[in-house]
């Protein structure tokens, strides 16, 4: 057993309100930058829909993750030798267009134009060339777009899903939406650092958070095709390739990452998972229908004595085992059962786990009306609008069943929480479906406390980084003893 | 005096700057060594320009590098007429492969508004002097034919004069001028990596062969830190 600490998230899907605040927030910090205006190292996705960059889960376009080849596990599209092949010309790699041309407008000519009969206007000029351009895709381009022939029908997730349940989907009254707001995963089976050819990327042993050096990198862009979640960005500026850093500075400093902070949902949690880096292989090379369940059992429960003595002897802190115990994530995940990971069949072992949308379920079209009524109060999950499949596709490698059973435990809180609050159900229709996932009323209250009236120092718990360690997080304080200061002084300018 | 000047003094400034230069940029200003790939501005054009010109520009380095090397296996090589021909012909057919490709990048480049953006004056001198480079180098295949032979009998020897420090430069002054153009070049070439995008070639990522996929740094190596009773103590950091 080798016991490692990670830094994992859970976003609870029913609580996004698709604000964009999570990105605005991050661009502001970290990609306000020439060559990084088109990275959205935070994005929201309406589902269904094709996402950003356009379509990003289709592998056959993309090639991005590992596959199971025989028994070995292997980059689907980089890897030592397609990597090393591909070096001139690399065939699976987005290109600006799968993503979109950055723009802004050019307000100078509001001032400066010259008196006429017209009003002037500030017209879009590209960030690239500095040439006039409509701009025809941008970072959410299919916001709110669920049942737009472009865009939803075009999602990857309906690909196993029969033509009659597609087209239900499509109907006026049953139409339905969520979000997903994504970030890097910062895997425990990371697929860009598998296939930087240069070893710029790496994940930090201390908290698990993947960087790319950006002194290594080298413009071999094989991060790209390898991240299936195509979380990791090229700046056409500087050459280099750059991701989502999960704002380690500011966890270093006990703060909450930006996007995490300003989310006007709160539907964001932070918090320490322990997990057994040995088990890392086996997990990622597993069938698919186990890949949720085994992942799951590699973090393992921080409250066990003998993982307390493992992670001790691993030289991890008494400080991130008790932040450890208090997490959030591990609630949710482990505890409670409610948060999946996005995709798992990509095999990278993400840790952000996402607690499925539990969405309007009632109506649907009878006899050409509306039907609202049903015979139990919140309807059946079965009627949902969505097709179970559809959200198997996104969190559970297409299995219906472990979907089920976290929506019904969703169900079960809501309809305690209806018996508290409101009391006017009949006694069965609550205690049989609590009983069905087996939920006591004290797990209920717990669930909903920490979904809705959480606190903030209960949706993040950091583990302290002991400022007088921090630095050392980053580099050897010994190393630059006596010399002019720490860390990267360079301007970031383009090359040679 | 001229001969001196480029047949000497130039190589050997040209060594030293690209010696030390790559260091230098390589250890202080590491962020700007990157290949610079335009690939993510434009895809298609760059596959029937990049691939062509990269298989071919290879090809070329290690067959002079192969008769600067093995100086006598080439010239037994070419000593059979059909065998020589062979081998003339293979080398000149990816000198125009280079060429073909170089040309597409080229047009590529100056066509496309896009790439035009990311166009610093130094890829204006790359694309110049890659140009002159493989164009004198056709030049000579054409008007002073057989170099894989004579190549390996005057021109090996004046490159090991000048590797040994003791630069011997009688027979490459007699050459033709054509063959002198293409020295001269080449070392301009040489002298001009640290100073263009040319330094990619120098970190090729050779390592990945033999290096695990999964990367973890330990920036920090706690139990060292907690067990050691040293003053200064704490592992480098890895990640340099
Ligand atoms: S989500 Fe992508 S970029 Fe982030 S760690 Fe995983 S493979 Fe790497
Ligand atoms: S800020 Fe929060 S609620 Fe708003 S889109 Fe982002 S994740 Fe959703």
């Amino acid at each position: 057993m080798d016991v490692r600490s990670q830094i994992s998230m859970v976003f609870h899907l029913d609580k996004c309100i698709g604000c964009h605040t999570c990105s605005i927030a991050c661009k502001n910090i970290w990609t306000d930058r020439k060559g990084a205006e088109y990275m959205w190292w935070n994005n929201v996705e309406t589902k269904p829909g094709t996402g950003y960059p356009s379509k990003w889960e289709d592998q056959d376009i993309y090639k991005g993750g590992w596959e199971v080849r025989g028994k070995n596990l292997s980059l689907r599209g980089a890897g030592k030798f397609k990597g090393l092949k591909n070096l001139f010309h690399n065939p699976s790699l987005p290109v600006i267009d799968d993503y979109y041309e950055p723009w802004t407008y050019e307000y100078a000519h509001l001032f400066e134009a010259k008196e006429s009969d017209d009003q002037p206007v500030a017209r879009p000029v590209s960030l690239i060339t500095g040439e006039y351009i409509t701009p025809s895709a941008g970072p959410n381009w299919d916001d709110d777009l669920s049942g737009s022939q472009e865009y939803a029908r075009n999602d990857v997730n309906f690909k196993n899903l029969s033509p009659q349940e597609q087209e239900a989907m499509f109907e006026l009254e049953r139409m339905t939406m969520h979000y997903l707001p994504r970030i890097c995963n910062h895997c425990l089976n990371p697929a860009c650092v598998a296939g930087c050819p240069s070893g710029a990327i790496y994940k930090r042993g201390e908290d698990g958070i993947v960087l790319i050096n950006q002194k290594k990198c080298r413009a071999w862009r094989m991060c790209i095709t390898a991240c299936p979640y195509k979380k990791t960005y090229y700046n056409w500026n500087t050459g280099k390739s750059e991701k989502c850093i999960l704002c380690y500075p500011r966890l270093e400093t006990g703060q909450i990452p930006a996007c995490m902070h300003t989310c006007v949902g709160r539907i964001r949690y932070l918090g320490v998972m322990l997990y057994d880096a040995d088990k890392t292989k086996a997990v990622a090379s597993c069938a698919e229908e186990e890949l949720v369940d085994r992942q799951l059992d590699m973090y393992p429960d921080p409250f066990d004595p003998e993982i307390i003595k493992a992670a001790r002897e691993n030289g991890i802190a008494d400080s991130t085992i008790t932040a450890a115990q208090k997490s959030p994530v591990y609630k949710f995940v482990k505890k409670w059962g409610l948060a999946l990971p996005l995709h798992p069949e990509f095999r990278t072992l993400p840790n952000l786990f996402y607690v499925p949308p539990l969405l309007p379920t009632m109506a649907f079209v009878e006899n050409g009306t509306y039907e609202t009524t049903s015979e139990s109060f919140w309807g059946a999950i079965e009627k949902s609008r969505l097709p179970m499949k559809y959200l198997a596709n996104l969190f559970s490698a297409g299995n219906e069943k472990t979907i089920e059973i976290v929506l019904k435990k969703l169900m079960a809180v809501r309809l305690h929480r209806r018996d508290v609050t409101v009391g006017d159900l009949p006694e069965n229709e609550i205690t049989d479906p609590m009983n069905e996932v087996s939920m006591d009323k004290e797990t209920a209250d717990a669930i909903f406390r920490l979904t809705s009236l959480s606190l903030f120092t209960e949706r993040f718990v950091i583990p302290a980084a002991h400022r007088e360690e921090a630095m050392e997080m980053l580099e050897s304080t010994a190393d630059v003893k006596g010399n002019i200061g720490f860390g990267f002084k360079e301007p970031p300018k383009r090359g040679l | 005096m001229f001969n001196n000047f480029f047949f000497i003094g130039l190589p050997y400034a040209a060594l030293v700057i690209v010696l030390v230069g790559s260091l230098f940029r390589y250890f202080r200003f590491g962020f700007k060594v990157s290949s610079l790939s335009s690939q993510f501005l434009e895809g298609r054009e760059l596959f029937f320009g990049s691939r062509p010109f990269h298989w071919g520009i290879i090809f070329l380095f290690f067959g002079h590098a192969v008769a600067f090397l093995f100086p006598r296996s080439v010239i037994a090589w070419g000593s059979l007429p059909v065998r020589l021909i062979i081998l003339e012909a293979t080398a000149l057919g990816f000198a125009f492969l280079t060429l073909f490709g170089l040309i597409l990048l080229v047009q590529r480049r100056f066509k496309k508004k896009r790439i035009l953006a990311v166009t610093s004056k130094m890829d204006v001198f790359v694309v110049v002097i890659l140009l002159f480079q493989v164009g004198s180098g056709i030049w000579i295949a054409f008007f002073d034919r057989w170099g894989s032979v004579w190549f390996a009998s005057v021109l090996t020897p004046y490159l090991k004069s000048i590797f040994l420090f003791n630069p011997d430069i009688a027979a490459v002054s007699a050459m033709p001028s054509g063959v002198q153009i293409h020295i001269i070049s080449a070392f301009i070439f040489i002298g001009m990596i640290p100073f263009t995008r040319f330094i990619h070639f120098l970190v090729y990522p050779f390592v990945y062969i033999w290096r695990p996929y999964i990367y973890v740094i330990w920036n920090w190596d706690r139990k060292t830190i907690r067990q050691s009773k040293k003053l200064v103590n704490g592992v480098r950091s890895k990640n340099f």
